[in-house]
């Protein structure tokens, strides 16, 4: 592998920055619009409460990419970050923080605490904060092991969340949290409004996006990438990689959790359905199927499952079994996702017929193969 | 004395005979899945709706088929094992250069795949499958009462671990196939066909997860969702146990079940939950796994 991977050389960087910036520009423009084209329409071309889901997916995405396309570390069990954090947030945006006593392993400790329901936001940071450390106690036990190990056991720790939130008493059981108020952002903005409720989602997905483009072309996501490549060198250079994995679980499931938290106050509602191990693998395929290691792919890839399973909502276990197929398309044969392939065709600066001819002919597989055989 | 730790005696050897018969079918399952990792380096997502498939195999042979379930014992394992056989021949194996977890991410795909055919066909609700008149009825032990049937699967998956255990350690097949774990190139300079090693024991290690479902099929409710839950709870053992060794695979799944059944004595809440935390405890002390190599 390591004599195939290209050279750092000044053009990569600089087509990095360029595809970036104009993919930052046609993606926020376009998020941005929406409203206003829908307007212009009469008529929702493309429904807000949708893009919503793309873009709390979209995040939640980012943050596991962050781990699995630069760290190179599979977590599958993911959701237990985006689920807690929906959770949490429900909670408190619906009931504040009450409790007389905190209850561990039979063992009670009169508690008292009485705080009336958070205001939107500060139930999202706090929410955020929590699954912050549920991330850290999660990452301290899961990075002892390395590859399929990590996600096993990212796995089976997910799925004893699972089966606390079926049976905690906070959670509500089968029915989760409902009705969860949206509120008023900083005590002004009535969320009520969709439309304001997107441009607010919009605002922490485009936050969270930032944050981890700025993570991942920091040193701290040089040496991650390092890691990636070969872990024994990395520690031979003397980098504690313990740390940096585990700083970068931290971070993933922070930014997983602010997406289950928005996301729970979007559709006022917090359920089984998000701590589920079926979505741990959902987000897996988003990631997968938009192009790991790439920075628009776990985006792309939302928008694509999203819109692919409001279509075949209908039919019931075809959304799985189509998951499925996707899922296994993507390994044998399109394992550099949606964006993975752009910027591979865009790298190679083809002209604009060149380009065409490309996308449909499907050549630049067979062309990328020649060219390694020399 | 009909009390043990304040719990009657009854209740206790109640659990204890469902954590060993859980047990069973967590060291049936995580000993297939030990195989298929020792030489194919994967780990078989797939592993709990191939033993779904078991399950709905022997309800097949029995109501279309009218075959039972002495002949299903047989026959399903061969049936599942060959489609094992084809997703190896025409999927994994394109997959041994890359990194392992795409091998983990194809099973993944391929359990959505079967888990959401079935359950399109079968809906989520549960099919009836009869027990075998031959194994019906129970013994009385004196302390405790043993339904027949359950006791066969204990012992029927005690003999197919302890054989699988035997072939691969005590056989000159096994000692080809442990060969090929530690160096597949020079095992096949010495003139074995490795690839075709490798196809028939990952269907082998398929065969074993159906076999385990043809035992759950009189016990629990034959469905389609009945290997997902079971296959992640197999996973935390495989990590308790570590992959290193068969044996240890087994030792693990027994131990488990019953420690889960105990458990559902002392402290109900924690059922579900507890081989997770008994996982999260090995972990901090022995992260290889009780019997795994570093």
């Amino acid at each position: 592998m390591a004599n195939e991977t290209p050279g750092l050389d000044q053009r990569d960087v600089a087509f990095d920055a360029k595809f970036f910036r104009y993919g930052f520009l046609a993606m926020m423009v376009f998020f941005i619009a929406v409203p206003f084209v829908n307007q212009a329409a009469g008529r929702d071309l493309i429904y807000l409460v949708f893009l919503m889901k793309v873009l709390c997916f979209g995040l939640f995405a980012c943050a596991f990419n962050l781990l699995l396309g630069y760290g190179g570390l599979l977590s599958f069990g993911h959701a237990m970050f985006l689920g807690m954090a929906g959770y949490f947030s429900a909670h408190l945006a619906k009931v504040g923080l009450q409790f007389d006593q905190v209850t561990l392993f039979k063992v009670s400790i009169p508690l008292s605490v009485h705080l009336p329901p958070f205001s939107t936001e500060l139930a999202i940071l706090v929410s955020t904060a929590a699954t912050g450390v549920l991330g850290l106690l999660v990452g301290l036990l899961a990075i002892r092991r390395q590859g399929i190990y990590f996600a096993m056991i990212t796995l089976a720790l997910a799925q004893m969340i699972f089966f606390y939130c079926l049976q905690a008493p906070f959670t509500g059981g089968e029915d989760g949290i409902q009705s969860v108020p949206r509120g008023k952002l900083l005590g002004m903005i009535d969320l009520t409004n969709n439309t304001a409720m997107y441009y607010f989602v919009l605002a922490v997905f485009t936050f969270g996006f930032l944050l981890i483009y700025r993570t991942v072309h920091s040193p701290f996501g040089q040496v991650l990438k390092a890691i990636k490549e070969n872990e024994p060198r990395a520690i031979s250079l003397g980098y504690q990689t313990e740390r940096y994995k585990l700083l970068a679980f931290v971070l993933s499931a922070t930014l997983a959790g602010l997406a289950g938290a928005t996301k729970a106050i979007v559709f006022q509602l917090a359920s089984l359905t998000d701590v589920h191990w079926s979505m741990s693998g959902e987000v897996v395929l988003m990631t997968l199927l938009g192009g790991m290691g790439t920075i628009f792919g776990p985006v792309a890839g939302s928008f694509v499952i999203m819109a692919m399973e409001n279509y075949l909502s209908n039919l019931g276990a075809w959304v799985t079994i189509t998951q499925g197929i996707v899922f296994v398309i993507c390994v044998l044969a399109f394992r550099r996702g949606i964006v993975g392939e752009l910027e591979a065709l865009l790298r190679r600066r083809l002209t604009f017929r060149q380009f065409l001819f490309e996308v449909f002919a499907f050549r630049h597989h067979k062309r990328a193969r020649d060219k390694k055989r020399g | 004395m009909d009390q043990i730790f304040g719990i009657p005696i009854n209740a206790f050897m109640g659990q204890l005979l469902i954590g060993l018969i859980n047990g069973s079918f967590y060291a049936l399952l995580s000993l297939g899945l030990a195989v298929i990792f020792g030489l194919l380096n994967i780990i078989n997502f797939t592993h709990g709706a191939q033993y779904m498939m078991g399950a709905f195999g022997a309800y097949f042979l029995l109501n279309k088929l009218g075959l039972n379930y002495w002949w299903a014992l047989f026959v399903v394992p061969i049936l599942v094992g060959a489609t094992g056989v084809v997703i190896e021949r025409f999927m994994l194996s394109k997959l041994y250069k890359l990194d392992h977890l795409y091998g983990l991410l194809l099973t993944f795909g391929l359990a959505l795949i079967i888990e959401g055919i079935f359950r399109n066909e079968f809906g989520s609700a549960g099919l009836p499958y009869s027990m075998p008149s031959q194994l019906e009825g129970g013994h009385n032990l004196g302390f405790m009462f043993l339904p027949n049937y359950r006791g066969w699967v204990i012992g029927a998956s005690l003999v197919v671990c302890i054989g699988t255990w035997l072939l691969i350690e005590k056989t000159k097949l096994g000692a080809y196939l442990r060969a090929a774990t530690e160096n597949p190139k020079m095992v096949e300079a010495f003139g074995v066909n490795v690839p075709r090693m490798i196809t028939l024991t990952y269907g082998f290690g398929v065969a074993l997860a159906a076999l385990a479902g043809v035992f759950a099929a009189p016990i629990y409710q034959v469905s389609p969702q009945m290997g997902s839950s079971l296959i992640i709870v197999v996973f935390a053992v495989v990590v308790i146990g570590g992959m290193g060794s068969i044996l240890g695979a087994v030792i693990t799944g027994f131990g488990l079940g019953i420690i889960e059944g105990l458990t559902k004595v002392f402290y109900p809440e924690a059922s579900n939950t507890v081989i997770f935390v008994i996982m999260a405890i090995v972990l901090m002390i022995r992260p290889q796994g009780l019997f795994g190599q570093r």
